[in-house]
């Protein structure tokens, strides 16, 4: 059996690539993939301990999360959508009204 | 036998998430995405978690990536030379520089949990075992999720919809 550690350190990594993509592409699309993926990293935790520590609790997360992250995804695509129609673009560092 | 299905599919998981990161076109992020969440379903299953395996494939292989497509389709794909670390070459390392650090922080932590690892009973992660607990202990969470879903596909379709006539004037 895998220790429970090597999943760990999988989504360590997993999640730390996520946040590079986050802080290096530009296009909000491809930002909101990354949080998708550190989303899923954190699950990825939370089942391994849920195992470790033999209770379902981790697990019941890891559905309630998913359940948040579906809804989110919904309403942040459709945030793109809009910011598409009316400024033209995906590119966060054009969308600065609110930035000074 | 497990050792070997770990490190294929962390290894895919692992290629899955730099694809997403690395691709110029956002159709492959979208692809790589999928690899990445299909990697990591896989582990759910090594991990005794066999419902969540599905609903991972449900809803994010299926719901969540057809999504990602659509909109990609939807508003064309003009993402080329997006990486910020063209224009700004200093934010680069100092993204990679956090990065490290909190790789080697994750890693550490990882380091010191508690080793070992118990066997599940049998049953454990199962469809009826997970259904019991989610309807009995975490029955309130539960529902209150099922609200939210509903919240967000309202402030989706109002997101997404045209220019609405004003309230109480019928379209033409």
């Amino acid at each position: 059996m895998v220790p429970t550690v090597y999943y760990l350190i999988v989504s360590a990594v997993v999640f730390s690539i996520g946040v590079l993509g986050v802080l290096v592409r530009r296009n909000a699309l491809i930002i909101f993939m990354c949080i998708e993926m550190m989303m899923n990293a954190v699950n990825l935790t939370f089942v391994a301990l849920a195992r470790h520590f033999g209770t379902l609790d981790g697990q019941i997360f890891v559905f309630l999360v998913m359940a948040i992250a579906a809804a989110e995804v919904a309403i942040g695509l459709g945030i793109v959508v809009g910011l598409v129609r009316h400024r033209d673009t995906t590119n966060v560092d054009k969308i600065s009204l609110l930035k000074w | 036998m497990e050792w070997l299905f770990f490190a294929v599919f962390a290894l895919v998981a692992l290629v899955g998430s730099l694809g997403v990161v690395l691709s110029r076109n956002a159709v492959h992020s979208a692809l790589f995405l999928l690899l990445n969440f299909v990697a990591i379903a896989m582990m759910y299953i090594l991990l005794q978690a066999q419902f969540l395996a599905m609903a991972q494939l449900l809803v994010y292989a299926g719901a969540i990536v057809v999504l990602f497509i659509f909109v990609v389709m939807l508003i064309g794909n003009e993402t080329m030379g997006d990486f910020v670390a063209r224009e700004r070459p200093t934010l680069r390392w100092i993204a990679l520089v956090l990065v490290f650090l909190f790789g080697i922080a994750m890693v550490y932590v990882a380091f010191f949990a508690p080793s070992g690892t118990p066997a599940g009973a049998p049953g454990f992660g199962s469809v009826e075992s997970v259904g019991k607990v989610l309807l009995s202990r975490y029955v309130l969470p539960f529902e209150l999720a099922s609200v939210i879903l509903l919240a967000a596909m309202i402030g989706a379709i109002v997101l997404a919809a045209k220019t609405k006539p004003p309230l109480g004037k019928p379209e033409e």
